[in-house]
């Protein structure tokens, strides 16, 4: 299997880039993967979101293991 | 808990209201008694809030108050389901209280019909035992948190966007999470859109506002397990959900206030937005000085304003026209609903730092219901 990433998005980030499930090549760090995302698809630089690898959510930095599951999570207002 | 509340704990009925739930294995009479011993504050009487009051009420919460100072508009109906034809302009507190007084006679009400705000809130929250959140924008969502952090109350979060929810528990325990460790960073309204702007199928914040008030129910009487530290994901096209830990992040609550009195003279909206925002009659009062007034709807849009000294400008040429406010160094922006002149007072602001840029709160839909 090969080393990769799968992304989930939610809300507007998957507005934004036009789908809700994405594979990517493997990142060591969500800084780095950050950083790709945002080359990949520019119109992310707009909103804030969270993210979480393997369903936890992370405040900094931090190591992606191999084939890890990545939700990038943009806050919600309506109600 | 006393012997004899397992013998009499409803003694007014014959056949309990409650004894579908009395009868459930781990909810029994206990919970019951957790629930009717409750109080609740339901802030927002809109999509999320009509759900959540239904079955709070129906569960038999005690005391339950809702706060809305919002009016029944026609496109709330598809969604704010306490609502008909008849409650058209009227405030949705008040009508959302006297539809349950006729219902039920054992839940003690408390109806707030205004907006919560950093002066008002502590006074409202701290009568209760759990707060729950269903408003409909982001100053409004770190206020209610934020105030719920100071008092030490449980809070019970949700919200929507277009086919999506999330649902979480804040400030329930020990070593706890609130809205700050899910989103450190204040959003602004132009980043992510609300139910007015991308609509939505009703059934969604039903769904999201079921959620939220099992969550409560849950909270309050002790039955199940509460999605403390986890957000609740819900995408309501795929009918799939998705569950996230959350732990806490200590330096996102510094951006918290560090006290009540800090708390109460906090300006949400401008942390949200980097826009001061101002009032018809605050704006009224900036006049007098040499102020650039700056209408940014598009021609044709009603009423039409006509004053002296106001300049017009649609918001689709408004980075065409900035020379035209290059001289003031005070400019305030005004639209229909104060969506435009935010966005608006945001570009001038960026181009011209040095500007003292202010945007109409609720626009002309706000200077003629006042």
């Amino acid at each position: 299997m090969p080393n990769t990433i799968h992304i989930k998005a939610f809300g507007m980030v998957a507005e934004k880039i036009g789908t809700t499930e994405l594979v990517m090549d493997h990142y060591q760090d969500s800084e780095a993967l950050l950083d790709a995302l945002l080359v990949k698809f520019p119109a992310l630089k707009t909103i804030k979101f969270s993210l979480a690898i393997n369903k936890k959510l992370i405040s900094n930095k931090q190591e992606i293991p191999e084939n890890a599951e990545i939700a990038l999570l943009p806050p919600f207002s309506g109600g | 808990m006393p012997k004899s509340l397992y013998y009499h704990p409803f003694p007014e009925d014959k056949m309990n209201r409650y004894e579908r739930q009395i009868i459930l294995p781990g909810f029994g009479i206990e919970g019951q008694v957790k629930l009717r011993n409750s109080s609740v504050l339901v802030i927002g009487a809109g999509g999320l809030g009509c759900p959540i009051l239904l079955y709070l009420a129906a569960a038999g919460v005690g005391k339950i108050g809702v706060v809305d100072g919002d009016k029944v508009a026609l496109s709330n109906l598809n969604r704010q389901v306490l609502f008909g034809e008849k409650e058209l302009g009227k405030n949705k507190a008040e009508t959302a209280a006297r539809y349950f007084q006729e219902k039920y006679s054992d839940i003690k009400w408390e109806v707030y019909p205004e907006f919560i705000t950093t002066e008002n809130a502590q006074e409202m929250i701290s009568g209760y035992d759990l707060i729950i959140d269903g408003t409909d924008n982001f100053p409004t969502r770190y206020l209610i948190n934020d105030a719920c952090v100071l008092l030490g109350k449980p809070l019970v979060f949700g919200a929507i966007y277009q086919h999506e929810g999330q649902v979480s528990v804040f400030n329930l325990g020990e070593n706890v999470c609130n809205y700050r460790d899910l989103y450190p960073k204040m959003p602004s309204a132009s980043e992510i859109p609300n139910c007015a702007e991308t609509g939505v199928i009703g059934v969604l914040p039903g769904i999201i506002g079921n959620l939220m008030a099992l969550e409560a129910i849950k909270v309050l009487s002790g039955f199940g397990k509460p999605l403390k530290n986890k957000v609740l994901f819900f995408n309501s096209l795929f009918s799939q959900t998705y569950e996230v830990e959350i732990s806490p992040n200590p330096e996102a609550q510094e951006a918290m206030p560090a006290s009540l009195a800090s708390f109460e003279i906090m300006d949400y909206e401008l942390a949200c937005e980097g826009i001061k925002q101002l009032t018809w009659s605050e704006a009224m009062k900036k006049m007098n000085h040499d102020v650039a007034f700056v209408d940014v709807r598009e021609p044709g849009e009603m009423p039409p304003l006509e004053c002296t000294g106001l300049i017009k400008i649609p918001f689709s040429s408004l980075s065409e026209q900035f020379e035209r406010l290059e001289d003031s160094y005070e400019v305030l922006f005004f639209c229909q609903s104060g969506i435009r002149s935010q966005n608006a007072a945001r570009q001038l602001q960026e181009a011209f730092p040095d500007k003292k840029v202010y945007s109409i709160r609720g626009g002309i839909n706000a200077l003629k219901t006042n």
